[in-house]
């Protein structure tokens, strides 16, 4: 851990102008991420700006009928949130097959959607990384690959995203609202925020430089069945080989998401008419393209097999 | 005192004390955090500062330059000791790898520097400025594909399981091709890391040339004499503490990085250094349980009778290194009159191999447990019936050799009727309950019993208090109450006077905790120093020492009784003693044996294996505590869970380490994967292996567990890996179409 100047900030605009002053720096919440990241010279910010005391852990109901999650909620408190186990189950049980309840009472909202990746050779400062040092190259491809992505890859970057929290998101069509250094506030999609890796996996988010996340909001529910199945190796405190959000309505239309396959949790829109014919079919246009590993290419019938599983316990 | 013929009556045998389910009296101060570990000393010596270990970042080759300078200037630096300020330090007869000095790079995160600092931040923060140019050579780093060139070897994993390179009885080849029924397979165990909670630790202080280091390790005296060969000073100058351990799996049972450097660096800095290992260190830099390919072949007649037994087991390991000793339990544990056995090493560049919780049998019993089964399937045999058809009351290489004692029958009946074996399908893949398929499975457990030397001290003050000191071990498995027990049932005191003092070297040395030899030794060599200290207090009576009774705290002969702190008198006595063995283990084979059966559900979707139920029957000698042995037991069944289903070191066979040095990456079982565990202990003494009849049961638990969970899961499925870990991905192709 390299020396750090901190501050608590006590407004999301101010938190934004101090990033803004500060090019070196970080905003920490529930710092479970960024601390271990710290520490290993993985992320080596000058200056701390605590962003603990801005009063955002609230979750309102918003006038369109949806929900609007402070930045600072933490997940067990999403979780456990009324109205979310009711109208956006998914995202309960997302956050519920996250981690731990420790990690859980410290985890925020924004720092679950901006954790980075859980590849080993990023966390290995001996080992080449695009993601870590651009431009160094890329140690994993050729080398353990079981828990990387299978689809969205590149020849710089075969990481995946590691929240569980995100895929639900993305399956709800959430919207990260955001502060600019600037002051300006934007609003962006969750299909949008998430970035492949591309030449740039160092780059992961819509986010610029300073960008303060404030509140993430919920659509109105959709109603349905919501599954989030997330499969792992063993049975708690492991991240995803393959996890399935889904919305399934009676009618047998719906939405899914996954998590463990790329870069971002995986959606294609595009794709869920197929889910009615069942989850081959919807899994081939889902995955179309997937240019998996010889050591990951399991993920692609996992998938399929978690997917099936879950439209099965939809049909009952 | 030496035990050379078995036992006969002894005051243990009141069982007053010795063999009840009495709580940890060690109990209270661990959960409420006042049992400091190696690395929370603090008050041990004044004036700490703190180490850190800078590991090579390549696996094979040479250090050309190291560049300190910024890393001097860092703030709160006070020291820094390189590898290249030193020629390579001498090791220790059980090391493979060198664990500091010279330019040679022989391992990933072998250890190159350590800074000293005000604080662990800024000594971390200034390893990370040393630069280091290396020359790398290529390396050595794939089992598979160095196991053509692996030699013959003989291996002894130096707790307790051994075997020749190779081993011959009557004619294998011969029985083997002309046998009815017959199984010829390989199966693969993956590197394992010993994962324990609490990671390496060290403070080391000097006092002119004296050295102590605070500590946390398995063996005090092997630690002390290697400290002392690695450091070039007399071993009288070197003292170890070492009181409370949290967990070693066989991780901590030689000298590591953490003692040498916390050494080299107080030196360095002249000041006390405490430093830890960090998580990635513990998986490369320390030692690891050796992958293993294992080929079986089982011949038998149609009757289900073994002929013919031959187990070849391959693993790898440092130039000088050993091989896991995988195949010794096939030696002794069925019937069948031709066999072969053979241990082959192949050379590897990867961190070094060694003793991790029962060295050989937990490897090998996890491919000869599936053979059986696969073998009992193709004879159309229930495998519980197999094995017990195939047992052997003598040691099937040499039959004037009687097991002391042999239960593995008992063990596999009681267990199948307490497990509800008769409902297991025959046929794999025939019980679902909704996404679950679900099925049974069953493996022997063996492990040998060791006999070490192991002494004691014992003190009696005026108060009638007991004091034991030995430099004894209690690593999470309950040794100070075993120890107490002993000295409260043979002094005839109560558990609460008697205190335990352990890990120190300046006590007397005992057998330390390795090879589930602890228990059964470590207490024998507590009798051992009380039959001393009770003639003592006769002596000085006047009593006959063969009719004093002591009991309810006092000494009783005829019609005399005196209160043992008067007898002791103001001044206190004390006795110290050993425990040595004469030759019963050569006349006698002397094992622990357990049926293991297990219940497992596979998710039909995805592959996920989950355990419903396991339960152990152990075999084991006398229990000295039976709420104690049952924790080892279920602690080691949870291990079996971790190795049988998702532990593994992957390796990086380009780079040439272990990718997933961390407790993120290294999967172990969590609660969530362990469920109902029930461990039944056969009545059993054992008056061959000490005084005490007892024997070990910590690596017993392990021993067959895996196998047990292979075995359920081939049940549930239909689907046989023969390659640990048994993972999703090796299961998912095979898992039958969904609807
Ligand atoms: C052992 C372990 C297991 C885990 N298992 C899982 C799992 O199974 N599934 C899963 O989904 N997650 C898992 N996690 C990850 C966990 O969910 C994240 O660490 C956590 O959500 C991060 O939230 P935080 O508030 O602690 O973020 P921090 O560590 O405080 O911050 C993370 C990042 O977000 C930035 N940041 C924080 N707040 C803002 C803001 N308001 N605006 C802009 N930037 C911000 C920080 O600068 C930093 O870059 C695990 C973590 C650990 C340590
Ligand atoms: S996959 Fe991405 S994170 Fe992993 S080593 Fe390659 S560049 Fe780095």
């Amino acid at each position: 851990m390299r020396p750090f100047t901190y501050e608590r900030a006590r407004t999301p605009a101010e938190a934004a102008a101090a990033a803004a002053r500060n090019p070196g720096a970080k905003f920490i919440a529930g710092g479970t991420n960024l601390l271990d990241l710290m520490k290993l010279q993985i992320e080596v910010p000058s200056h701390l700006i605590d962003v603990n005391g801005l009063g955002l852990d609230r979750i309102e109901a918003t006038p369109e009928g949806g929900l609007r999650i402070g930045a600072l909620v933490r997940n067990t408190d999403l979780a456990t949130d009324e109205r979310v186990r009711r109208d956006y189950g998914v995202l309960s049980r997302a956050l519920l097959a996250g981690a731990t309840g420790q990690l859980r009472n410290k985890a925020t909202t924004a720092g679950n959607l901006l954790q980075r990746t859980r590849c080993p050779y990023f966390y290995d400062t001996n080992m080449a990384c695009n993601k870590r040092q651009p431009g160094s190259g890329c140690s994993a491809i050729g080398g353990i690959t079981r828990h990387h992505a299978v689809i969205g890859a590149s020849e710089a970057c075969i990481a995946t995203h590691p929240s569980d929290m995100a895929v639900a998101m993305r399956a709800l069509d959430a919207v990260v609202e955001t502060v600019r250094p600037d002051g300006t506030a934007r609003q962006i999609p969750m299909a949008e925020f998430h970035r492949l890796p591309g030449e740039t996996p160092h780059i992961e988010t819509a986010l610029e430089r300073g960008e303060f996340i404030a509140a993430v909001t919920l659509p109105p529910p959709l109603g349905g069945q919501q599954f989030y199945r997330k499969v792992r190796d063993r049975a708690s405190y492991a991240f995803a080989l393959v996890s399935v959000a889904a919305v399934v309505q009676r009618d047998g239309t719906g939405r899914v998401a996954l998590g463990g396959v790329a870069h971002k949790p995986w959606r294609v829109e595009a794709a869920e008419g197929e889910l009615t014919r069942g989850a081959k079919p919807a899994m081939a246009a889902i995955l179309g393209g997937a240019r998996p590993t010889h050591e990951n290419a399991f993920k692609l019938t996992l998938a399929e097999r978690a997917l099936a599983s879950v439209l099965a316990d939809a049909k009952g | 005192m030496k035990f050379d013929t078995p036992a006969t009556n002894n005051p243990i045998d009141q069982l007053k004390v010795v063999g009840r389910p009495l709580d940890r009296i060690d109990g209270p101060l661990k959960t409420t955090g006042q049992a400091p570990y190696a690395y929370e000393r603090h008050d041990a010596v004044r004036n700490q500062a703190y180490g850190f270990i800078l590991g090579s970042a390549i696996a094979k080759g040479r250090i050309d330059a190291m560049d300190t300078a910024a890393a001097r200037k860092a703030p709160g630096v006070l020291a820094i000791v390189t590898t290249l300020d030193m020629p390579r330090l001498e090791k220790g007869p059980m090391n493979t790898a060198s664990l500091f000095g010279g330019p040679e790079i022989q391992h990933y995160h072998q250890a190159i520097a350590v800074v000293v600092a005000e604080s662990f931040e800024q000594a971390r923060d200034a390893a990370a400025a040393i630069r280091v140019e290396y020359v790398r050579q290529p390396g050595r780093f794939d089992l598979a594909a160095e196991a053509p060139k692996a030699k013959l070897v003989p291996g002894d994993s130096g707790e307790g399981s051994g075997a020749p390179p190779e081993e011959r009885v009557g004619d294998f080849e011969g029985a083997f091709a002309t046998a009815a029924v017959k199984l010829d397979a390989t199966y693969t165990t993956p590197d394992e890391s010993h994962a324990m909670m609490e990671p390496h630790a060290t403070i080391a202080a000097w006092e002119g040339d004296k050295l102590t280091i605070w500590t946390s390790n398995q063996m005090i005296a092997w630690g002390k004499r290697d400290l002392a060969k690695t450091l070039g000073i007399p071993a009288e100058n070197v003292r170890l503490d070492s009181p409370y351990v949290g967990g070693g799996f066989g991780g901590k049972l030689f000298l590591r990085a953490d003692a040498v450097l916390a050494a080299l660096g107080a030196k360095a800095a002249r000041r006390p250094v405490k430093l830890t290992l960090t998580r990635p260190l513990v998986a490369n830099n320390t030692t690891h349980r050796p992958a293993t390919i294992q080929r079986i072949r089982l011949g038998a007649g149609r009757d289900g009778k073994l002929t013919a037994i031959a187990h070849e087991s391959i693993s790898g390991d440092l130039e000088g290194g050993q091989p896991e000793t995988a195949v010794s339990q096939t030696k002794l544990l069925y019937a069948g009159a031709n066999r072969l056995t053979s241990l082959r090493l192949a050379v590897l560049d990867l961190p070094e191999g060694n003793a991790m919780r029962a060295p050989g049998e937990a490897p090998g019993l996890m491919a000869l447990e599936v053979a059986m089964d696969e073998m009992a399937e193709s004879l159309g045999m229930d495998p519980v019936e197999f094995r017990i058809l195939n047992d052997t009351q003598v040691d099937p290489e040499d039959s004037e050799r009687r097991f002391s004692q042999r239960q593995l029958v008992e063990c596999l009946r009681l267990g199948a009727e307490r497990f509800g074996w008769s409902r297991r399908s025959a046929t794999p893949g025939q019980r679902r309950e909704g996404r679950w398929m679900v099925g049974m499975g069953v493996a022997a457990g063996f492990r040998n019993n060791l006999l070490m030397k192991s002494a004691a001290r014992v003190r009696l003050d005026g108060q009638g208090v007991v004091t034991v000191e030995t430099d004894m071990t209690d690593i999470g498995t309950g040794s100070y109450t075993i120890i107490a027990q002993t000295a409260a049932e043979m002094m005839g005191v109560e558990l609460g006077q008697v205190r335990v003092r352990l890990g120190d070297s300046s006590f007397p040395a005992s057998a330390g905790s390795g090879g589930q030899w602890g228990a059964n030794n470590s207490t024998a060599g507590v009798y051992a120093a009380c039959m001393t200290l009770r003639e003592a207090v006769a002596r000085k009576l006047g009593f006959n020492s063969a009719e004093a009774e002591f009991v309810d705290g006092q000494v009783r002969s005829g019609n005399r009784s005196v209160p043992l702190g008067e007898a002791a008198g103001a001044d206190g006595m004390a006795a110290e003693d050993q425990i040595e063995y004469g030759d019963l283990a050569k006349r006698y084979q002397q094992s622990t044996f357990a049926g293991h059966f297990v219940e497992v559900g596979v998710d039909a979707a995805t592959g996920e294996t989950r355990v419903r139920r396991m339960l152990a029957v152990c075999a084991a000698g006398r229990i000295l505590n039976p709420k104690s042995a049952r924790s080892q037991v279920i602690g080691a069944m949870t291990m079996g869970v971790g190795a049988a289903l998702m532990e593994e070191l992957a390796v990086d066979k380009r780079h040439g380490f272990f990718v997933n040095h961390d407790l993120a990456g290294y999967e172990v079982p969590v609660h969530a994967d362990i469920p109902h565990q029930e461990v039944i202990f056969l009545d059993e003494v054992d008056p061959i292996s000490s005084p005490m009849k007892a024997k070990g049961v910590g690596e017993l638990g392990l021993c067959g567990v895996g196998a047990a969970i292979a075995n359920a899961a081939y049940n549930a499925t239909g689907i046989r890996v023969r390659d640990y870990p048994i993972t999703l991905d090796k299961m998912i192709a095979r898992l039958p179409e969904l609807a």
